[in-house]
């Protein structure tokens, strides 16, 4: 049904756009028209369409809480707790749809049929209103259009509003984001208390298993499982064996390409590089677990020590790669875009390439690798397919590469996947790991653009 | 220390240096080159497909039909072929107790009772006479055979029998093992069995999902660039706008997944595991990438254009539409496409609103619960099957192939329709 009114309305307001047009066309034998004649075929359109859509979007959206709010005011007055008349609404609209298989009460049925009935009247009221406001805002436009109509500034303002509103999905996406971690987070924290959050020692989301309502606003069975420190110290653990692949071999192949390759070697190395950055990361993942912790199992094996199959330093070197290409391409361009007349002077002092480099490219350009740096760590910490498939899903304390750590992203996984239930701590437990690393990785994000912004506006 | 020995020690010093810069690039292209052969290496013996040719007697007693009459279809669809299997297995080797009829059995994929049936169904002359008939080998031997399985360790760490390896060799002599081109890996849907486990589901949710994220991405994106770029005053609110959209494209991509959880299925309940959500989920994630490449090549369009246009009567409008848009298009849309690849490589998302879920039909709209690509690969590379490993490099070659595929068609809009200005 909703479709066939979307339908209707679009279909109708196409129509529209050719009506329009012809009426100006036929003003136009005798009169001069203010604009083009297609103009005045927008404007129609717009006046059909746009007033009879925002009343469907508006009346579909709050059309259920609207019969929701009809079917459970007989029972308002009753006492019932939230939850209970959820329970009991989600039953009546499963016995309207014939799929209840509970105990039938007369209230129940009562109120399916007056569900049933609701919708109904919605349904068509919905159609004859959205209708008719098409009908009377196209009527109303078709009898204003005459030859001196302003219909081109009206159409190009519409316009500039939809364009205005699409620039304010990215607002609405980190609204929408901040919304969603800082609800499901406020409700954590009203159980376990922030202090246990953060300088807690010990992860076990797996005990926080709750079996009834009841238990579940008890705190005391909540000790000790949702200690962060472990996850943390996981995170800038792995992030940091990450950063000490990436950040050596990502500097060398930056300043090397920036300042010594040929153009030919320039031409077909970086591309090749940046290959690296687009490989999925579920892939590198695969990898690291398939082929680098057996190898790196087997390599502690020979030289007698305890490595395990799943550990820290399969899944940071492996990260590390993933960030070279990062790292190298941001350092050459910072690095080529020093001046030349830093080489110039330093090579006149009879300086070598590479202590012109070391000594004045490098100082001159350190901001801006800096920058690119903190963009890698910023990564390191966001990605999570990598440690999901290579490292541990157990949250171990330990400084040891050697052993299986878990990071902010791997438990969020290891939580959420399968079936989640709002309202349980475990599931507000990942979104307030998602919480935190959505701050750390914003204000990496923000030092490091504004660290580059001003490194750039010096040598611009 | 006189000048020239702290002259050569400054060269040598400058080639160290240069050493350094060569053997870091040579490492990134060896760990690219050790990367693609592993996963070449491991997963090319998956589009190979292991089949035993066995004789079967399509003998009316067996299958408890009519010997005298012509079998109807319908007489075929309700005839019992699990028995009937079972009893041409045993012809393999008549002496097998009952283990070992187990064993044999095994030999093939659970599959063998439909493969019999539609046999007869496809050749219903083969009725009451003895055939050759192809039936698809169950992983472990399949795996034996690519020679991924060692077979000299002892048997009870091994998954494949000496019985059964007995019994293959046997078959394998008379020429009974075949290995054809793998079909089925692209027409089947998941399964929890490895040789019948294929990628049509997981690629279908893929390209549902890639479609939805651009059919939302890229219009809101780049109404959006075009209202920054050419209407936006400079004003506080549009400086916001940009310093948000910078950010957005930092964001980890796990964090778009607790958005779509939050909000799409929690608050609009939106259908679980469906591309459509996976497909809106990336949608906002691919929309700062979008924007940033539409922006760049908007400012790339020279003033003298829209001055022209607006030296000729055009409205800012006319000029945006006519002149600035279509000649930013091309950067645009190469820029779209690397959006839409790294959207197609996306993995944790997609887990998060439920695109995990084991999915063993093909879904036909955006509404079906679907896995997708990346998705699969995660999938199986948890399972512990043996031949699941070369499934999984062989998906991510498919994957690999499409990124590429995507990849160089950004750079041919690039190259071949955008004007250079100079």
């Amino acid at each position: 049904m909703n479709s066939v009114i979307f339908l209707t309305i679009v279909l109708l307001a196409l129509s529209s756009y050719f009506f329009g047009r012809k009426k100006a066309i036929l003003i136009q034998s005798n009169k001069r028209l203010t604009a083009l004649p297609k103009f005045y075929g927008y404007y129609l359109a717009i006046w059909c369409g746009a007033p009879a859509f925002l009343l469907y979007a508006l009346w579909s959206i709050f059309e259920p809480s609207i019969v929701r709010f009809f079917i459970l005011s007989d029972y308002s007055s009753q006492g019932l707790l939230e939850g209970e008349l959820n329970l009991f609404y989600e039953k009546v609209k499963s016995l309207s749809r014939n799929q209840y298989s509970g105990e039938l009460t007369a209230e129940l049925q009562r109120s399916a049929e007056k569900y049933l009935n609701f919708r109904d009247i919605a349904k068509w009221s919905k159609v004859v209103i959205v209708l008719s406001l098409l009908i009377a805002s196209t009527g109303y436009a078709y009898t204003k259009i005459s030859n001196n109509t302003k219909t081109r500034e009206p159409v190009e303002i519409f316009l500039k509003g939809v364009f205005f509103l699409s620039s304010l999905a990215a607002i609405l996406t980190t609204i929408g984001i901040i919304f969603s971690l800082l609800f499901q987070t406020i409700e954590f924290f009203q159980v376990i208390p922030l202090f246990d959050f953060v300088f807690g020692m010990h992860w076990y989301p797996a005990k926080a298993f709750v079996r009834d309502a009841s238990e579940a606003l008890d705190p005391s069975m909540y000790s000790d499982t949702f200690g962060a420190v472990p996850i943390f110290a996981g995170t800038f653990f792995i992030a940091l064996i990450a950063m000490c692949v990436a950040i050596p071999i990502g500097l060398l192949s930056g300043i090397y390409m920036a300042e010594y390759a040929s153009k030919r070697l320039r031409q077909y190395a970086k591309p090749v590089i940046e290959i690296l950055a687009g490989i999925p990361t579920v892939v590198y993942g695969f990898f690291a677990a398939l082929t680098v912790g057996p190898f790196l199992k087997d390599l502690g094996l020979s030289l007698g020590l305890e490595v395990s199959a799943e550990s820290a330093l399969a899944a940071g070197g492996v990260m590390g790669i993933m960030i070279i290409p990062f790292i190298s391409s941001l350092s050459d361009d910072v690095i080529t875009s020093v001046p030349q007349n830093l080489r110039d002077g330093s090579y006149a002092m009879g300086a070598t390439k590479s202590e012109t480099i070391k000594r004045v490219i490098f100082p001159a350009a350190l901001p801006g690798i800096v920058g690119s740096i903190l963009l890698g760590v910023s990564r390191a910490i966001g990605e999570t397919m990598i440690v999901v498939m290579a490292s541990g899903l157990a949250a171990n304390l330990t400084l040891n590469p050697l052993e299986s750590t878990s990071t902010i992203t791997a438990q969020i996984v290891v939580i959420l996947i399968g079936d989640q239930q709002f309202g349980d701590p475990k599931t507000q437990a990942a979104f307030a790991l998602g919480l935190s690393l959505f701050i750390v990785t914003l204000v990496l994000n923000i030092v490091a653009l504004s660290v580059v912004k001003k490194y750039r506006e010096k040598y611009e | 220390m006189n000048k020239e020995e702290r002259l050569i020690k400054r060269y040598k010093a400058e080639k160290r240096f240069q050493f350094y810069g060569k053997a870091a690039i040579f490492m990134a292209l060896l760990f690219l080159v050790v990367f693609l052969t592993k996963i070449f290496s491991t997963g090319y013996t998956a589009f190979q497909k292991t089949w035993l040719v066995i004789p079967v007697n399509y003998n009316a007693d067996l299958l408890y039909l009519d010997p005298d009459k012509k079998p109807t279809t319908e007489d075929i669809n309700d005839a019992d072929f699990y028995e009937f299997g079972i009893e041409t297995f045993i012809n393999l080797d008549p002496d097998a107790s009952e283990d070992q009829i187990m064993e044999l059995k095994k030999m093939f994929a659970f599959t063998f009772e439909r493969e019999l049936k539609y046999y007869l169904l496809d050749n219903p002359d083969s009725f009451g006479k003895t055939v050759d008939v192809k039936l698809t080998a169950s992983d472990d031997l399949d795996q034996v055979f690519k020679g991924n399985y060692p077979r000299d360790i002892p048997e009870n760490r091994r998954r494949a029998s000496d019985y059964q390896l007995k019994i293959f060799d046997k078959l394998n002599e008379d020429g009974r093992v075949i290995s054809e081109f793998n079909a089925s890996f692209f027409t089947n849907a998941d399964s929890r069995e490895a040789e019948l486990a294929g990628i049509a589901s997981s690629f279908m949710g893929s390209l549902f999902s890639i479609l939805v994220c651009l059919s939302i991405a890229f219009p809101v994106a780049l109404l959006a660039a075009v209202y920054l770029e050419e209407f936006a005053p400079k004003n506080r609110f549009t400086d916001f706008i940009e310093v948000n959209i910078n950010n957005l494209a930092a964001v980890p991509s796990i964090v778009f997944g607790l958005l779509g959880l939050g909000v799409l299925l929690a608050v609009f309940g939106l259908p679980r595991s469906t591309p459509l959500v996976g497909g809106i989920t990336l949608s906002l994630m691919t929309l700062p990438t979008i924007i940033i490449a539409a922006r760049a090549s908007l400012k790339a369009v020279p003033p003298s254009i829209r001055e022209a246009a607006l030296a000729m009567g055009a409205s800012r409008m006319q000029t945006t539409m006519h002149h600035t848009v279509p000649l930013a298009l091309p950067g645009t849309l190469s820029g779209t496409i690397i959006g839409l690849a790294q959207a197609l490589g996306e993995t944790a998302p997609l887990i998060l609103i439920g695109m995990v879920a084991f999915v063993n039909t093909i879904p036909g709209t955006p509404m079906d619960p679907a896995a997708s690509l990346p998705v699969q690969i995660y999938i199986w590379a948890e399972s512990a099957e043996r031949g699941f490993v070369e499934k999984v490099s062989a998906c991510i070659m498919v994957l690999l192939f499409f990124l590429i595929f995507m990849n160089l068609g950004a750079q041919l809009i690039r190259h071949k329709f955008e004007k250079k200005w100079n």
